[in-house]
């Protein structure tokens, strides 16, 4: 039996899909253990607090809530040294983070500060008295590796949609802690960009619509930006050679160099389906593609394809989705 | 300035993988292998930094068996100065125990910047250089996807999801590179010739305890194959009644 300390992330004061992921994860673990206790920690700006409850719901036991007006923005220094001090007032069996921006760059701190193995991106984890056991996909998903820590503690960030953030009641208990300082010298934040409104994040949406080269202009994205509306809240990725030729954002790339999805519905609009976009969305729960050349690789992963111009399939299935979706 | 980069020497990512008779790595007959991709970023975002100072000296690094030592030539043919080998039998699957024994290295070598790739293609874990920064006690931003040096001073971009960061760091600092912030060079025949009688030396790593292990390597499972609807508008229908009765996501 022992405790689980979980990194529950914030943005904007808000809690993420991935903090509830983690508690997920680090319900099980602990369950597995024998049934200790969710530690988790929560570190905002003053009024984060008031958030707390809502880990409860997915089986943490306690909440650390640690409140400063630096935490307004990631201060990772101090997001690492706080939570590396609190893991040494407990045997945790594991501290858990989401592999995600934050998560990936605050668990090898928190390993190092503690002098904990670490294993990142997991998907599952087994535990057995001082090992645990995991699976983490490498060569951008084309291996998967299962790893075997050994030690009484560790630190695992798990892979953003691989565990379903599952209700489990537990009467959170909230316990205030103080932030420590940076024991590094720090990185400054001088500005947040933020990217496009009012879609969901790549890694959040369940949905995603993605286009390719085979959209053959960039003002032809509008189509692809027309289906995720008519899904209601999706997302709009695109291949690297689109983001290569700036008719995209870097940062909307899915792939093996750009982010990597697991969604519900992932749509492939003018996408051949080469290995470097394949190693994004592979893991796609649906895969839709529509292309015009039915030899394109993407037709060997995509449960549904249809084989036609995009330029005059997408905008009938636009009209036939929003149909479909009346009511909604 | 002087700047440090630790690369790792990984499998062409466009390769189609076979795992080895032990079942606990990949078969690396017949794999080509290279600098990483992030790494060779580094290298190039080093190799620029100092082109711009209009001096210093770029060193790089690799633990590995001997054949790391390739990469190591690889990166002074396109201009880094000098080489350190780390020799290990393997590169170990714990992070926190290669990011030791670099930090015992580099430690002491007055280094203003130390360059890694964001995480290599074959662990895809991005812990050993954040890791490094923390045994050194520097700054340290993890992924950029921008970084200059204004005024004695690092510059950074980091993306978030939807989002990016704009950063400033003290010097000396540990930054990992993502994509987007320089596309490597190719070695030139000059380069090629004067990366024979640059200085590559060689000692053990001091690795310590292995903490993780690879157990098991397996291919993923493979998708079911996929099914072609039909052509063209006249496959909407059954493409939406798929979509709300078996996707069962409309």
């Amino acid at each position: 039996m022992a405790n689980v300390l979980v990194f529950a992330e914030t943005r904007n004061g808000e809690l993420r899909k991935i903090a509830f992921e983690a508690v997920t994860a680090a319900r099980q673990l602990a369950d597995a253990t024998g049934g200790g206790e969710v530690h988790a920690f929560l570190a905002g700006a003053p009024g984060v607090g008031a958030k707390a409850a809502q880990l409860g719901i997915y089986g943490a036991d306690v909440v650390f809530v640690a409140e400063s007006a630096d935490f307004a923005q990631f201060a990772r220094e101090s997001f690492a040294a706080t939570i590396a001090d609190r893991a040494k007032l407990d045997a945790y069996r594991a501290i858990v983070l989401g592999f995600s921006a934050q998560g990936r760059d605050l668990g090898p701190r928190i390993a190092a500060k503690l002098d904990l193995p670490i294993v990142s991106d997991v998907t599952e984890i087994a535990s057995s008295g001082d090992t645990l056991t995991v699976k983490h996909p490498g060569y951008a998903n084309k291996v998967v590796l299962t790893l075997v820590v050994s030690g009484p503690s560790a630190v695992i960030s798990v892979r953003p949609s691989a565990f379903t953030a599952k209700e489990n009641a537990k009467p959170a208990r909230t316990e205030t802690i103080a932030a420590v300082p940076a024991k590094t010298p720090v990185v400054t934040v001088t500005e947040i960009k933020e990217g496009a409104k009012g879609r969901p994040d790549l890694g959040e949406a369940s949905i995603i619509i993605s286009g390719g080269r085979g959209l053959k202009a960039a003002e032809n994205f509008k189509l692809v930006e027309d289906l995720a509306d008519a899904f209601g809240n999706a997302a709009v990725g695109a291949t690297r050679a689109v983001t290569d030729d700036g008719w995209r954002p870097h940062s909307d790339q899915i792939g093996q160099t750009g982010r990597q999805v697991s969604p519900q519905l992932y749509v492939a609009l003018g996408i051949s389906g080469a290995i470097q976009h394949l190693a994004g969305m592979r893991t796609s729960k649906t895969i839709v593609a529509i292309n015009k050349d039915k030899e394109a690789p993407i037709f060997k992963v995509a449960d549904y394809g249809i084989v036609g111009d995009v330029l005059e399939v997408v905008p009938a299935l636009t009209a036939a989705i929003h149909e479909a979706r009346k009511g909604h | 300035m002087k700047i440090a980069v630790c690369i790792k020497r990984t499998p062409d990512s466009e390769s189609r993988f076979k795992i080895a008779s032990t079942g606990a790595s990949i078969d690396e007959a017949g794999l080509k292998f290279d600098i990483d991709d992030f790494a060779s970023y580094a290298v190039e975002a080093a190799l620029q930094l100092n082109e711009k100072a209009g001096g210093g000296e770029t060193v790089v690094y690799a633990l590995g068996p001997d054949n790391v030592q390739e990469s190591l030539r690889k990166a002074m043919s396109m201009g880094v100065d000098r080489a350190v080998h780390l020799k290990a039998d393997k590169v170990p699957a714990d992070g926190i125990a290669i990011a030791k024994a670099l930090a015992a290295e580099l430690k002491g070598g007055g280094y203003d910047l130390v360059l890694f790739g964001k995480h290599a293609f074959d662990s895809s874990a991005g812990v050993v250089g954040t890791a490094t920064a923390e045994f050194l006690g520097v700054a340290c931003v993890t992924a950029a996807s921008e970084l200059r040096v204004e005024n004695g001073a690092g510059v950074a971009r980091r993306e978030l999801e939807g989002a990016a960061e704009m950063l400033t760091f003290p010097l000396p600092a540990v930054v990992t590179i993502d994509e987007g912030v320089a596309r490597p060079r190719y070695p030139s025949l000059k380069g090629i010739m004067a990366a024979k009688k640059k200085p590559l030396e060689s000692k053990p790593a001091q690795l310590g305890d292995i903490r993780v292990t690879v157990q098991k390597a397996e291919l993923p499972p493979e998708r079911p194959a996929g099914r072609i609807l039909g052509e063209g508008v006249a496959a909407i229908p059954e493409l939406v009644k798929l979509l709300q009765t078996e996707a069962k996501v409309l």
